[in-house]
């Protein structure tokens, strides 16, 4: 079985989308458990990485590769290295949980939504897993697709303006990573990535494929300016799909940059990465302000998840300047740590804040913040977790959002003391946006009729918002296990960092 | 003997387990139950801080420094959480415990009919978990920990009242406030890192002296010293927190919640956390004479300006918050002039007086029946004797009346500023010695409007309407009744509310002088405090003090003690004999009582500029940057850039025949005529 754990990883969800299916509309409860089932399966299954993964050695393990299309010398690889194995652990821990967030809040075609959530999931293993680069891209473009089809039918009024918006922009990107892609096997004959990390390049060619590749994870991550996507999308996303969009997706974007850009472009990834860094300096200045004057709460944290995705690219482009410029590994090592960290973090802390406020939606029908006010006089427990994640999404310590800013800002200052002031002005402008949501939304006596009767969470609700809060706290009090499982991958790719191709 | 790690534990986990379980299971424990648990961890927790006090100074034990666990190792770089007992950290670990524990029992008559009563009970045990881990850190992370942690639990504390407007704009806007000093911090932390490359205190100060000559390059042409950097930064952090000018608008604003926690977290500890922090980081600060000065002048100005405000006030607890900013300014002068065990030991004093007094007054407020306004008070020394006699008590040790204990520290601190020769001295010297003046005579004065001259409240007896006068008695709507009309008589508060008074009353009265000869002259904070020879101020001084009593004899011919003498005779005059007095003089200072009444008009300055402002900036950047740049012109407009160009296209397909035919030709034309150009 360990021989294919992975290949078990991406396709049972998959193939368990099938009897859900066929349980039809007729037998709703029957989707809901055997999807319930599937997604535990899964979870259960990928728990198996811990023991498998061996932290202390470098490079890709649990290795399963077949030839796939030999005239293209395409493979069908896969592997994982530290990372992977915590986005994976990510996206079926947050597969569970979407399935029972959606469990009688979707009533129309409730099989049909379950199945994509689990091939969704199954998706999205296979991207953290691919070896070779056209099974990435192909992981990488059908993951659209359940998307489109879970905001196409089960999404909001504007629907179809913000699927169309979503697939064309990720569509568009990842055509240049496509070309950029091309090139590369047609200078190397090869799609493995790990001998693309080998294959030199001009300079001149390094930097047509770092924008290639920049159009592509920018869009996904999203970086601005090309992140206006994403507000749209949660808006008209049901609450599993903006859940599953922000706490896994995204992070897609990020591990791109991981597995493409560093390795393969390493020099042109060195000379732009002032382009990066200023994007995401951007991310959190511009988009804290914008996020500070919405007026739809989904809105509202899908601008703070791209001001927090900000601190993703900048770990990540941070360490170029700290190894090339200063040869400060160490400092490199705790940026990309960092981004990694606020990888895993957002993904909770964003998907607890989107379950949240799909508790509200489901009882309101509303994502007004000026529909809501004193909240927390007839929801008391979810005033809790609502404070609770609040401040997670301002990063306090003590919680998973404080962590990664953290080693992030403390990098950048060695980085550039410039660079850290411009980040840590998320601990004002994010405490601002967040804390006068929670504000509007949850203090205050009962604005309203509708508000006076919202009934507390219940026990499938409190699941959801208590397994985020425990990840929340746990990894804010004790980072330590996930930054060691990830330590040896972050140091082989700050390793990578310094080998100049030109 | 050794301190072991499990007691060290102990002291800060047992205030987290009596949170959590009144926090998570206060309907099953019940109000009794909630009280019992909170209190029981805090009785631990104190009574072992008094022993870890008492290995540390009389014990020999020696300084306990472990990690407890790692946070993350990465690289060379490496958090953890670990623990610092030294006789600085035992001291804070005394004060902290011992003023929460009062304030958990006086909470249970304080709160008696509040429906959060449990709620509360588990803030405040929340709030002393988050303190001693700060107090008791070990690096800078913890430190931050506890530093952001004390900032959540004032956020959560100041908005008790979640219903009240006011409260809720209040808990924001000290969060936003104290995130801009974090900011600050979080930076000066970053620099350590980067400068000393580590998180560890004692490996930092160890490191220290290599920071000297080393900068920081901003510009090509600025370079800023290390230490200086460093130091700013920190003390950008102390600033929010200890709510130093101009960060300090949110601590008057942090009256709206519950009196209980003003005194424990907005006067006793939680807001010397900046002061114990410089104290803590004195190896760095010793390094950058100009961040000390910094800190003097800043520290000055609000000891002096903030001090004034409280002279206008009506509030019988905004009073005391202004007063409590105003000593924070004197301890932040003590800092600046390096006399940092000055600091710390005001620290302490401030903390058991200050605390009695705002205890003090709320024991009035629930006599008032949650009236808060000194105008409606008067006389009410022959209703409640205890909390007259302690808060008398609390106001003399405020004042620095010989004897007292406010006296050993605030007199220490002038003598230490006009010992000191470091830039900033003499204008930090003008400000603590007027600021005598000011702290007496808005002390005296809210004594006086408090206690004494007649009554100016009514007494309005309504028999047989005891549900609806229950009812009167809730927090939540004290606003609504008549002022200064009460249902029943004014009467001495349950003992719940009064035994810590007591207890407070006595550390205030006696603690300076037992303590000062060691304490202040005695180096006994020994290697937990850093002073260089040529700074020591307090030193100097120390070699004409001859015992606290000759200190305190010696106190009545000093200048100080004349300007309180002034103010005591001013104000017994005005709020005894005259009290008409007090509007002439308002309306012939009318244009300094206006700048006073609206504080300088800072908060609306801020209000104007950060919050309006940033909202407007927010609109610009959405509605003009988004919406219009990015989506408007970008993506619409690339989408209708298609949808024209294809409309256009779609006109070639007109399906006549001629019409394709046409274009056959015309492309085989310039195809012929590409080649034959090509061939040429």
């Amino acid at each position: 079985m360990f021989n294919h754990l992975l290949s078990l990883l991406i396709w049972l969800p998959i193939v368990g989308a099938v009897p859900v299916l066929l349980a039809g509309s007729g037998r709703p409860n029957a989707a809901r458990w055997i999807s319930l089932l599937m997604a535990i399966l899964t979870f259960a299954i990928s728990l198996f990485l811990i023991p498998q993964y061996n932290p202390d050695v470098s490079g890709m393990q649990l290795v399963e590769s077949h030839v796939w299309i030999e005239s293209l010398n395409v493979h069908y690889g896969l592997g994982i290295d530290g990372i992977s194995v915590a986005l994976i652990l990510l996206t079926t821990f947050v597969g569970i949980l979407v399935i029972v967030g959606a469990w009688e809040v979707i009533q129309d075609k409730p099989h049909q939504y379950m199945a994509a959530m689990l091939v969704l999931e199954g998706l999205m293993i296979g991207v953290f897993c691919a070896t070779d680069a056209l099974l990435f891209y192909a992981f990488f473009e059908a993951m659209l697709i359940p998307m489109f089809i879970l905001i196409g039918i089960w999404g909001g009024p504007r629907r179809v303006y913000a699927t169309l918006k979503f697939f064309i922009y990720t569509f568009f990107g990842s055509i240049f990573m496509l070309i950029g892609l091309i090139y590369l096997y047609l200078k190397a004959g090869t799609w493995d990535l790990h001998a693309l990390q080998a294959l030199p390049l001009s300079l001149t060619e390094q930097s047509w494929l770092f924008f290639a590749f920049l159009i592509a994870f920018a869009v996904k991550v999203p970086m601005v300016p090309v992140h206006t996507w994403l507000p749209d999308a949660h808006v008209e996303a049901p609450t599993g799909g903006s859940v599953v969009l922000a706490a896994v997706m995204l992070k897609i974007g990020g591990y791109g940059f991981l597995r493409f850009s560093l390795p393969i472009v390493p020099d042109a990834s060195h000379q732009f990465a002032w382009v990066v860094i200023l994007l995401s300096l951007i991310a959190v200045v511009y988009i804290g302000y914008v996020a500070l004057v919405q007026e739809d709460m989904k809105k509202l944290v899908a601008y703070s998840s791209v001001a927090h995705m900000g601190f993703v690219t900048l770990g990540i482009f941070i360490a170029f300047m700290l190894v090339r410029d200063q040869g400060n590994t160490d400092a490199a090592r705790l940026g990309m740590q960092g981004a990694m960290v606020q990888m895993i973090s957002h993904g909770f802390v964003s998907g607890a804040m989107f379950s949240c406020i799909g508790v509200l939606y489901d009882r309101l029908h509303t994502r007004l913040i000026k529909d809501y006010g004193g909240v927390i006089n007839v929801m008391p427990w979810f005033g809790f977790f609502y404070v609770l994640f609040a401040m997670a999404n301002c990063g306090l310590p003590g919680t998973s959002g404080f962590v990664g800013e953290f080693m992030v800002i403390l990098a950048s200052f060695s980085a550039n003391p410039w660079i850290a002031l411009f980040a840590a002005f998320t601990l004002i402008i994010g405490a601002a946006y967040t804390l006068w949501l929670v504000k509007r939304v949850l203090w205050g006596e009962v604005t309203n009729s509708h508000v006076a009767e919202m009934k507390d969470i219940n026990g499938r609700e409190w699941l959801v918002l208590g397994a985020f809060a425990a990840l929340t706290i746990l990894i804010g009090v004790w980072p330590e296990p996930l930054t060691h499982l990830m330590n040896i991958s972050v140091n082989q790719l700050v390793q990578v960092l310094a080998i100049h191709k030109v | 003997m050794e301190l072991s790690s499990s007691i060290l534990l102990t002291i800060a986990l047992a205030p987290l387990v009596g949170c959590l379980l009144a926090g998570f299971f206060g309907k099953q424990i019940g109000r009794a139950g909630a009280h019992s648990v909170t209190i029981l961890g805090l009785l631990i927790s104190c009574g072992l801080s008094f022993y870890v006090l008492y290995q540390i100074t009389a014990g020999g034990a020696p300084v306990y420094n472990h990690n407890i666990y790692t946070w993350f190792e990465i690289g060379k770089y490496t958090a953890s959480v670990g623990f610092l007992i030294d006789r600085l950290t035992a001291m804070m670990m005394v004060v902290v415990t011992f003023v929460s524990l009062l304030v958990h029992v006086y909470t249970i008559g304080y709160m008696a009919d509040d429906d959060g009563y449990q709620r509360f009970f588990s803030y405040i045990s929340l709030f002393t978990f988050s303190m001693l881990m700060l107090v008791m850190s070990n690096n800078f992370l913890q430190l931050f920990f506890g530093w952001e942690a004390v900032g959540l639990v004032s956020y959560l504390l100041i908005g008790f009242w979640y219903k009240r407007p006011t409260a809720i704009f209040a808990n924001l806007k000290a969060f936003i406030v104290n995130r801009v000093g974090d900011f600050g911090f979080l930076l000066g932390i970053a620099a350590i890192l980067y400068f000393l490359g580590t998180l560890d205190y004692a490996t930092a100060f160890g490191a220290a002296p290599t920071l000297v000559g080393k900068t920081l390059t901003l510009t090509q042409s600025i370079h800023w010293d290390a230490a200086t950097v460093i130091c700013i930064l920190l003390f950008i952090g102390a600033m929010g927190k200890s709510a130093q000018v101009p960060l300090h608008v949110w601590l008057p604003d942090s009256m709206e919640g519950p009196t209980p926690i003003s005194a424990l977290i907005h006067a006793a500890t939680m807001v010397t956390a900046g002061i114990f922090m410089v104290a803590r980081m004195s190896p760095l600060y010793e390094l950058s004479e100009t961040a000390l000065s910094v800190v003097l002048v800043i520290g000055a100005t609000g000891a002096l300006f903030t001090g004034l405000i409280g002279i206008v006030q009506n509030d019988i607890k905004r009073v005391v918050a202004y007063s409590t900013l105003s000593q924070l300014g004197y301890m932040t002068v003590a800092l600046g002039v390096s006399a940092y065990a000055g600091a710390v030991y005001h620290l302490m004093t401030h903390a058991f007086f200050k605390a009695l007094l705002f205890l003090g007054a709320g024991s009035v407020i629930i006599a008032m029946h949650h009236e808060q306004d000194m105008r409606y008070m008067g006389g009410l020394r022959k209703y409640m004797p205890i909390t007259w006699i302690t808060m008398w008590i609390g106001a003399l040790a405020l004042c620095g009346v010989p004897f007292f204990s406010g006296f050993y520290s605030k007199d220490s601190i002038i003598d230490a500023v006009h010992e000191s020769h470091r830039w900033g001295s003499g204008y930090a010297y003008f400000c603590v010695v007027i600021g005598a003046f000011v702290t007496a005579t808005y002390t005296f004065r809210q004594m006086y409007m408090t206690f004494h001259g007649k009554e100016r409240f009514k007494v309005v007896e309504h028999h047989g309407h005891h549900d609806a006068h229950a009812h009167d008695d809730h927090h939540d709507d004290h606003d609504h009744h008549e002022p200064g009309v009460l249902h029943h008589p004014p009467k001495e508060s349950p003992w719940v509310v009064t035994l810590p008074l007591i207890l407070l009353a006595i550390p205030s009265l006696l603690v300076g002088l037992f303590t000062v000869q060691p304490m202040l002259f005695g180096n006994w904070f020994g290697g937990a405090i850093h002073v260089d020879e040529a700074n020591n101020v307090l030193g100097e001084i120390g070699k004409e003090f001859h015992g606290s009593l000759a200190m305190a004899l010696q106190g009545f011919t000093q200048l100080p003690f004349f300007l309180v003498l002034a103010a005591f005779i001013i104000t017994t005059y005005i709020y005894l004999f005259n009290p008409s007095v007090a509007d002439k003089i308002k309306s012939a200072l009318k244009p300094i009582w206006v700048i006073l009444d609206r504080k300088y008009w800072v908060d609306d300055i801020y209000f104007a500029i950060f919050a309006r402002g940033g909202v407007k900036l927010g609109r610009m950047f959405w509605k003009g940057g988004d919406a219009a740049v990015i989506d408007g012109v970008l993506i619409d407009g690339s989408a209708s850039l298609v949808q024209r160009i294809a409309a256009g296209a779609r006109r070639i397909q007109s399906g006549y025949l001629y019409h394709y035919a046409f274009a056959m030709i015309l492309g085989l034309i310039l195809l012929l005529g590409g080649y034959w150009l090509i061939g040429q």
